[in-house]
């Protein structure tokens, strides 16, 4: 199968690689996929916690070129964005700009999930941080 | 009439060379097809337009050119398998000869018996028959294969029962060159009265394959996995110790004793001959040459990279296959990283099942290793060269990727990638 121009783009050179510390509470780690299905993608972001803004994106992922891509793309897209806005982000968008054939919907849809389990890991931190700092100022 | 063609004596795809000399993009998926040697299509040529007689056209010189072009090759072929000349069939390649030996015992030995035993890592064209039969009500037996590929004689012979009328086990397979252990395998059914056919697609030309020692009774051969053209291939039959019988699949003319109607495809015919020709002469040699490549190829990158594992049995393998599994990294990706090279994958991420390889599977091979998979297929007219630019190109390729790969990461901080619960196990 041929592959569209920004699929090979993101895959040559893939925006955003890296991993960020997964402890820190500033930071949400989603990991999806499973190693059975070819697909695994670790998606990482850092939220300003004043403004809610996504600062800083990184990703790592096993899977094919379009899963690279969708994964690469998905970083540009969160950076910038508030929390609220990165969750309106629609594995349909990631297909209609990559331009994913049918078979690869799968990797969008992972992409897509990636960012959910990210920014939900990162909610997570900040309820259980919260009661803490409250107590500490008690 | 006079052929006036150029014969073309380089690949037809635009190729550009490297500093070192490789032309590329290179060809090294010789399981798929092989290119054409020039001297087959050289031998072929006068077929299409000055031979261009029927075959079977028995009352003019026409036909006579047509069918002593035919007959010749019909004589390298049994050459190269120690077979007669009458026990060859022609046919369309080995997936016809694949059904029309499975499906042609099927019926003729019905009343003898309804089992039929053949392996999981069989090529489609004997197991997509094998389950058209079972819904006729035959009762196929599907071997599993050990470890390396191999299957268990002991097994096998404890499938055999006596309604057993016909054994079809692979001599090589396409995806990872394991070589079965034919003569045996043919010796049990003999010994019990069965029908052993072999689906010998991968084997001709690369190994010595003689239908006496090795007891084979059906044989499927392809033209073009072994530098001949597509679209033509043959069925060994065996006439005699014992006679093997088979219903045609193909009623018409009455072509090739009635076993498979339709003329004869001629300049095909001639091509495979020669093929065949060219490996009674060069095979020896030639195969020595090839495992020396692959094991090149194989050290080159076994020596730099940790953690990549071959498929299947090293000792029973055909010469120019190399199958290995390249941990955390997925092999679509790894074939994109490639792209000036044509190898294979034993993922199947493009397809809507999203399953790996069964071949692989079937050796117990895991779907995460099944899915980081390269078939390489070293063929006839692969150089040294080559590989070392295969093997560097795979190399880098494969380390950009674990740099990418979260797997690699996971593992590199000590996690056992088999004790997380991933979120996408459902799938």
């Amino acid at each position: 199968m041929s592959y569209s121009d920004k699929v090979i783009d993101h895959y040559n050179n893939p925006r955003n690689v890296g991993s960020m510390d997964k402890s820190s509470a500033d930071v949400g780690t989603g990991l999806v996929g499973a190693p059975e299905c070819g697909d695994v993608m670790k998606l990482q972001i850092k939220v300003n916690r004043e403004t809610n803004v996504i600062e800083e994106a990184k990703f790592k992922t096993f899977g094919c070129g379009s899963a690279i891509a969708s994964s690469s793309l998905a970083t540009e897209w969160v950076k910038g964005k508030t929390v609220d806005e990165a969750l309106a982000i629609k594995n349909m968008d990631i297909v209609k700009e990559l331009s994913l054939p049918p078979v690869k919907i799968h990797c969008s849809v992972l992409a897509e999930d990636a960012i959910r389990a990210a920014i939900s890991d990162w909610k997570k931190k900040q309820e259980s941080t919260q009661p803490v700092a409250t107590a500490v100022a008690q | 009439m006079s052929t006036d063609v150029k014969i073309p004596q380089q690949l037809p795809v635009t190729q550009h060379a490297t500093p070192q000399g490789v032309k590329l993009p290179i060809y090294m998926d010789n399981h798929a097809t092989t290119p054409m040697d020039p001297r087959v299509l050289e031998e072929m040529l006068p077929y299409f337009m000055e031979k261009f007689g029927n075959a079977a056209s028995r009352n003019h010189s026409f036909g006579w050119a047509g069918e002593e072009g035919v007959e010749t090759a019909r004589e390298r072929i049994a050459k190269l398998i120690g077979a007669t000349t009458k026990e060859i069939i022609f046919t369309s390649g080995a997936t016809e000869s694949d059904n029309l030996a499975i499906k042609g015992v099927a019926e003729m030995y019905r009343e003898k018996g309804n089992h039929i035993i053949t392996a999981v890592t069989e090529h489609k064209a004997v197991l997509d028959t094998c389950k058209r039969l079972e819904k006729y009500g035959y009762r196929v037996t599907y071997m599993p294969v050990q470890k390396d590929g191999l299957i268990d004689l002991e097994e096998l012979k404890r499938a055999m029962d006596d309604k057993t009328i016909l054994v079809t086990i692979m001599a090589a397979n396409n995806e990872i060159g394991v070589v079965q252990p034919i003569a045996e395998i043919g010796k049990l059914c003999h010994e019990r009265g069965i029908i052993f056919h072999t689906d010998a697609t991968q084997a001709i030309g690369k190994i010595p394959i003689d239908v006496n020692k090795q007891n084979i009774d059906l044989m499927s051969i392809s033209a073009h996995k072994m530098y001949g053209p597509k679209g033509v291939g043959a069925l060994y039959v065996r006439r005699k110790n014992p006679r093997v019988q088979i219903s045609a699949i193909i009623d018409g003319g009455g072509h090739e004793r009635g076993m498979r109607s339709g003329t004869l495809n001629v300049a095909g015919i001639v091509g495979l001959g020669k093929a065949c020709a060219i490996a009674s002469e060069e095979m020896s040699r030639e195969a020595v040459e090839l495992a020396s490549l692959r094991d090149r190829l194989r050290d080159r990158i076994m020596n730099r990279l940790d953690e990549t594992y071959i498929n299947g049995s090293m000792e029973h393998r055909l010469p120019g296959n190399l199958n290995i599994s390249f941990a955390y990294v997925e092999g679509e990706s790894l074939l994109m990283g490639i792209n000036d090279i044509a190898v294979s994958s034993g993922s199947a991420c493009t397809s809507a099942t999203l399953e790996p390889s069964y071949v692989l599977k079937a050796l117990g091979t895991g779907d995460d290793l099944a899915h980081s998979s390269i078939r390489f297929g070293i063929g006839r007219f692969n150089t040294a060269a080559e590989v070392d630019y295969v093997a560097d190109r795979v190399i880098e390729t494969v380390e950009r990727l674990r740099e990418l790969s979260p797997l690699y990461e996971m593992a590199k901080e000590g996690i056992n990638l088999a004790d997380v619960k991933w979120a996408g196990e459902a799938h």
